[in-house]
């Protein structure tokens, strides 16, 4: 089962970490992000540490860090950039390798990289053992504007039904002989995409229809769920606490 | 045609009052475009009616204006007694549950359970409450064990079934089903039907499947034109020929009715 829930940054399981309320959560790991983003670069041990703090949760959710490694890779296209810096960067240089690297621009990719990595790896931890579902939950016990909620979650529900509208309008263009392949057939897909974009926003409309057809009147009805307890604030806030420590000692040391 | 020279209905559950009462109702889109002259219908408490006509004949328009999401030019549509006017329309919506065609549009939420419970969440229903009216809606359509799925992962006649009961759920005085059997399967069509037919609740049903009215609606009215044309018991208006070929109506091949 769990079909409600399935999505592929999610991974079953019923830890002590997959158990934690979801705000709880999204409060530890956003506040675990800013640990890291207001670590000075130079404190490269800090670095590690957060990793190492990762890792322990990971190994109390039971993720196998090879699953999280490809996940991460999602972040790939972001630091490429990072990767030119070293080059580009202002003087002085040092030689390692044969190659001229620019100390400043080495620091800054270093940066990038490091404090992107373990962001990608903290917001990839928390979808891990956080269906998306409770997700939502989460933000609104955090008092996120409902109107915003609630179009995340029309998102959630819908991005599956265009998808398969698009799957079958592509269909539909290859039977009749498309092959988008060719440069001059590229105006079809656009046109298709133009296509896709009114039958959307015709559906929104009859999705509308419906919510008001059963009496929705602009904000979604909540339904009662368990309240947290403060222990559970302690347990995750725990995650956090580590990482601000080992801020605050990078910026004393550095 | 006016109606308006009846007293005003009491707005209780008295037996005397009719599910469904449409008088003299009239309607024109914004751009002048009539879509319904004149329609008076009267459904009472526990009839199921079809509602038969060729394509843009105005059927749809009809059902938009029993929950006021459509205004009349003209007439009024009182459900149970109460009319269908602004200071009530959340009432009036309660009253009158429509399943809309296609259940992608009508199931937005991520499980079932959410999507059952979204009706009376919004007219005021909690807790336990709650509860118990979105597991009874769900075990009426025989769909109690996927509470916790979602409806892009179930198959097309179960996700109608889940549509009626997010409608159920909200204890409607009319059920207003928009083509019902429209891309089923004929095993999920006969399923269906065997759920209408255990419901035991007010039912008007907007459907071009005229074998379908015979099962399930034992009286039939046809429009056309927006006007309604026709109004009797099922069979004998499936067997006028002239009648249903003058609107674009046919039974499917094979199909006679004496």
């Amino acid at each position: 089962m769990g079909a409600g829930h399935s999505h592929p940054l999610y991974l079953e399981g019923s830890s002590v970490v997959h158990r934690l309320p979801a705000e709880v959560k999204i409060v530890a790991a956003f506040l675990t992000v800013l640990c890291v983003v207001a670590t000075p670069r130079e404190a490269f041990w800090a670095f590690g540490g957060y990793l190492l703090l990762l890792a322990a949760v990971w190994a109390a959710a039971r993720i196998p860090p090879g699953w999280m490694a490809r996940r991460a890779l999602i972040e790939a296209p972001f630091v490429v950039l990072a990767v030119l810096l070293p080059f580009t960067g202002p003087d002085p240089r040092f030689e390692w390798a044969g190659l001229s690297l620019s100390h400043a621009g080495t620091l800054g990719a270093w940066n990038i990289l490091a404090k992107g990595t373990l962001g990608v790896l903290t917001s990839l931890t928390l979808a891990a053992t956080t269906p998306m579902r409770d997700l939502l939950l989460g933000l609104q016990r955090l008092r996120v504007p409902a109107l915003v909620l609630t179009i995340a979650t029309l998102m959630l529900r819908y991005a599956d039904v265009i998808a398969g509208e698009a799957r079958r309008m592509r269909l539909a263009r290859i039977a009749r002989g498309h092959d988008p392949r060719f440069l001059w057939q590229a105006g079809a897909t656009a046109r298709g995409i133009g296509s896709l974009f009114i039958r959307s926003y015709e559906r929104g409309e009859r999705v509308h229809l419906a919510m008001l057809s059963r009496g929705w009147t602009g904000t979604m009805p909540t339904t009662g769920a368990p309240a947290t307890v403060r222990s559970q604030w302690l347990v995750a806030l725990a995650l956090p606490l580590v990482a601000a420590a080992l801020a605050v000692t990078g910026m004393m040391t550095t | 045609m006016s109606a308006h020279t009846e007293p005003a209905s009491p707005p209780a559950a008295d037996p005397a009052v009719a599910s469904l009462d449409v008088r003299g109702l009239d309607f024109a889109y914004p751009d002048g475009t009539t879509a319904l002259h004149g329609v008076d219908l009267r459904i009472e408490p526990g009839e199921r009616v079809a509602l038969l006509g060729p394509n843009g004949a105005g059927k749809t328009t009809l059902v938009l204006q029993l929950n006021g999401i459509l205004a009349p030019t003209g007439g009024e549509v009182v459900v149970g007694g109460l009319p269908v006017r602004k200071p009530h329309l959340q009432e009036v919506r309660r009253r009158v549950g429509i399943v809309f065609q296609d259940p992608d549009d009508q199931l937005f939420m991520p499980t079932v359970r959410e999507d059952v419970a979204f009706g009376p969440a919004n007219f005021g229903v909690r807790g336990d409450e709650l509860t118990a009216r979105v597991e009874a809606a769900l075990e009426a359509v025989g769909m109690a064990e996927h509470a916790d799925r979602s409806p892009l992962h179930l198959s097309g006649g179960q996700r109608r079934r889940v549509a009626l009961a997010t409608v159920l759920s909200c204890d409607p005085e009319i059920l207003v089903l928009d083509e019902p059997s429209s891309n089923l399967d004929p095993v999920a069509r006969r399923e269906l039907a065997e759920v209408l037919l255990g419901l035991d609740r007010t039912l008007l049903m907007v459907t071009h499947d005229l074998p379908y009215a015979l099962q399930l609606c034992p009286r039939s009215v046809v429009v056309d034109g927006g006007r309604i044309v026709a109004d009797g018991p099922t069979r004998a208006l499936l067997a006028d020929d002239g009648m249903l070929r003058a609107h674009r109506l046919e039974l499917p091949f094979g199909f006679t009715l004496a």
